[in-house]
């Protein structure tokens, strides 16, 4: 056992089955975790008839999924029809190798990891367009065309507050990050920049209240309308690994990663930290859904370019001027 | 592959067929649109997809056996129609009714239009995307339909008016729990005000947007929250007063310019308005009978017509009756209010965006079967 673990392949495979597990079972949770915040922000209680507290009702509910059946329209396009969902999935699994769950756990901490996340992260974006261009649906078209719009727009603006963060590190690298921050956390100094990242993340998610490639009053179910059965159930895991992931970035490079505040870890171990932490931003981001409206299409776009792109510019120059003095 | 062909790109319009199933539009209603990308070139509602025949059965039934229908015609207003429809034949038998029933009647038609302002307000919120006040709606509305289900016996199609009176007399357990009720939503406007009306994604989503304004909403005859959102003061309650309305104290709030901003605030406010008029019909409720003496059991008008007006919570509805002397209504036709208020849309959408179609549709407040009938 040892020995599988100290090859580098060997702790790969290892790494790639628990992260299959973990982010299958992140998802389920998440789901459920959904459904109850959303009910107790609506005066209900959500689900609890299955399992405790209804834990066990997202499991059933996927269940349900994997026996639909799988249709494809007759005028669809069946080879991206049948790709987009595979293609929207596997990439969020890949910044899981990267993520530095604890001091000791990014499963291959490589000196670019940062942009190993983001380069994948931005095949999401590709997968959504084949499959709303494939499902040969005018709803799901202009799902996937409002949804190319919104991530070309939101992408700069993340990226330009991730660069702030990345010249005052001067490192691509997870873990290097997370320990440049030992004693105050990112987001004291680059308020600006976690503000903009977290609000361009809700973005790249489609989450609300920028769902609208998904506007389901407007467009029906958006770009996934056509798709059934465990199809869609792939869409609707890669959103939910999706939210999981730029959270998880977000913890690593605003809020101190596995480390506690002002490091002091109050003996508790990392990864209970970053998990705390990654939750934490998450269930904001569900509160935002069932809080606010939904934005309308342009104004979605106009605030990035108008607002959010000049601000994170000039946090951008601002930073570099600053570590220049220094 | 690259072409050396400097033709400009060809961009063509397309069209989209809004419903008639789809999540968003109140019903079976189905609007063709014709898009140009995002935007909308043409709008054209098409109706019919929720026809009964409410007008032709009524050939076909005696006067006291139409009244479970007109609550049917539009579901949410129930109350109001059921009301109107009586008051319409009453005016057709010249038949007086007693003080008491009038009150009992008023209290219950404002209960309605509270409920039925309270579950737009909801169904609103939820084609602009926002989930939340849907449900926060809907706990304040059971509390209405749990008080009109006690004094009425149903929940949504109500049939407690009679010709001449009401069914039943009220008892303290209604006049308390409608009390209690009003105390209870005066206490949630700050809850639905910081929620909604101050969010700015709501201002930017309503504010100048979908603008009907004066001169279309008269050609069109839009009446109800819709009209009075373009600065029209014109109530029916007020206009030609039936019932009780002219003993109480109540204003029309009106808005300026007609965007979905002003229609959101004149129906916030109507809630507000009959919690007063309700306040003050309590008050002042006598003491005496519900019911008129000598109602005929075989209700048979002179022959004549009578058109009667009354406000639904939708705007100005109608009910025409032409008698011919015998106890089967010659013919029944029903103005209803959405009909005239989905028209004006054909010319207040194009322009606009496909999210905008979406909100706009909802802030005028149509319920589809109602225009079928």
């Amino acid at each position: 056992m040892e020995h599988i673990l100290s090859n580098e392949l060997g702790r790969l495979i290892v790494g790639l089955i628990v992260v299959l597990i973990f982010s299958q079972l992140n998802a389920l949770f998440l789901v459920w975790l959904e459904r109850k915040v959303a009910g107790h922000i609506q005066l209900r209680i959500g689900p609890k008839e299955v399992g405790p507290y209804g834990l066990l009702q997202t499991i059933v509910d996927g269940l349900k999924l994997v026996g639909k059946e799988l249709i494809t329209p007759k005028r669809a396009d069946r080879i991206l029809f049948i790709i987009a969902p595979v293609l929207v999935f596997v990439p969020v699994l890949v910044p899981f190798i990267v993520l530095p769950f604890s001091k000791s756990l990014p499963l291959n901490d490589m000196n670019v990891g940062l942009l190993v996340i983001f380069s994948f992260s931005t095949i999401n974006v590709l997968a959504i367009l084949i499959g709303g261009w494939g499902s040969n649906n005018k709803y799901a078209l202009l799902g996937a065309i409002r949804s190319v719009a919104q991530n070309i727009a939101y992408e700069i603006p993340l990226l330009l507050s991730v660069l702030s963060v990345v010249l005052m590190t001067k490192t691509l690298q997870m873990s290097k990050i997370v320990q440049a921050q030992g004693s105050y956390w990112f987001f004291l100094i680059q308020p600006i920049a976690a503000l903009t990242y977290f609000i361009c993340a809700t973005a790249e998610t489609n989450r609300a209240p920028f769902d609208i490639p998904e506007a389901e009053s407007e467009l029906v179910a958006g770009f996934h309308t056509e798709f059934s059965g465990m199809r869609f159930g792939l869409f609707f895991l890669a959103e939910y690994t999706n939210v999981f992931v730029v959270c998880a970035v977000a913890t690593t490079l605003f809020l101190g990663g596995w480390q506690g505040p002002f490091g002091f870890s109050l003996g508790i171990p990392g990864i209970i930290w970053f998990l705390a932490k990654t939750y934490l931003l998450v269930f904001v981001i569900m509160w935002f859904r069932w809080t606010f409206p939904r934005l309308r299409f342009d104004q979605l776009i106009s605030f990035s370019w108008k607002v959010l792109i000049p601000l994170a510019l000039a946090n951008l120059i601002i930073t570099a001027g600053v570590i220049k003095l220094i | 592959m690259a072409t050396t062909n400097s033709e400009p790109v060809l961009t063509k319009e397309y069209f989209l067929n809004l419903g008639p199933q789809h999540p968003s539009t109140h019903g079976v209603l189905r609007v063709l649109l014709k898009l140009d990308g995002e935007y909308i070139v043409e709008a054209d509602p098409i109706i019919g997809y929720g026809h009964r025949g409410h007008e032709k059965m009524a050939e076909n039934r005696t006067y006291k056996q139409f009244m479970p229908n007109p609550s049917r015609v539009d579901y949410l207003s129930g109350f109001l129609y059921n009301h109107g429809y009586v008051l319409a034949v009453e005016k057709l038998m010249g038949l007086e009714v007693p003080e008491r029933a009038k009150y009992i009647r008023v209290i219950c038609s404002e209960l309605n239009r509270i409920s039925s302002h309270l579950l737009w307000f909801g169904t609103f919120l939820m084609d602009l995307g926002a989930f939340t006040p849907f449900l926060y709606c809907f706990d304040d509305r059971e509390v209405i339909l749990d008080l009109l289900d006690y004094i009425t016996g149903s929940r949504l199609t109500y049939c407690y008016c009679r010709i001449g009176g009401v069914a039943k007399d009220i008892d303290d357990q209604f006049i308390e729990g409608t009390l209690n009720f009003i105390k209870r939503l005066r206490s949630r406007w700050t809850d639905y005000h910081n929620l909604v009306t101050k969010n700015v994604i709501f201002i930017h989503r309503v504010k100048d947007i979908g603008i009907i304004d004066k001169n279309i909403a008269l050609k069109y005859g839009v009446t109800g929250p819709n009209l009075r959102g373009c600065g029209v003061p014109y109530d029916v309650r007020k206009a030609e007063p039936y019932e009780i309305y002219e003993e109480v104290d109540f204003e029309i709030p009106v808005g300026e310019k007609g965007d979905i901003w002003d229609r959101y605030m004149v129906r916030l406010n109507e809630m507000e308005q009959s919690c007063r008029i309700i306040e003050q019909a309590i008050k002042k409720l006598p003491r005496g009978p519900v019911k008129a003496s000598g109602v005929p059991v075989k209700i048979e008008p002179p022959k004549g017509e009578v058109y009667f007006p009354f406000e639904s919570a939708r705007g100005e509805a109608a009910f025409f009756i032409v008698s011919d002397g015998t106890e089967y209504p010659y013919r029944i036709r029903i103005r209803v209010p959405s009909f005239s208020n989905l028209q004006a849309l054909t010319e207040v959408l194009p322009g606009t965006l496909v999210a905008d179609t979406i909100a706009i549709l909802g802030s005028i407040d149509i319920v589809v079967p109602e225009i079928d009938r």
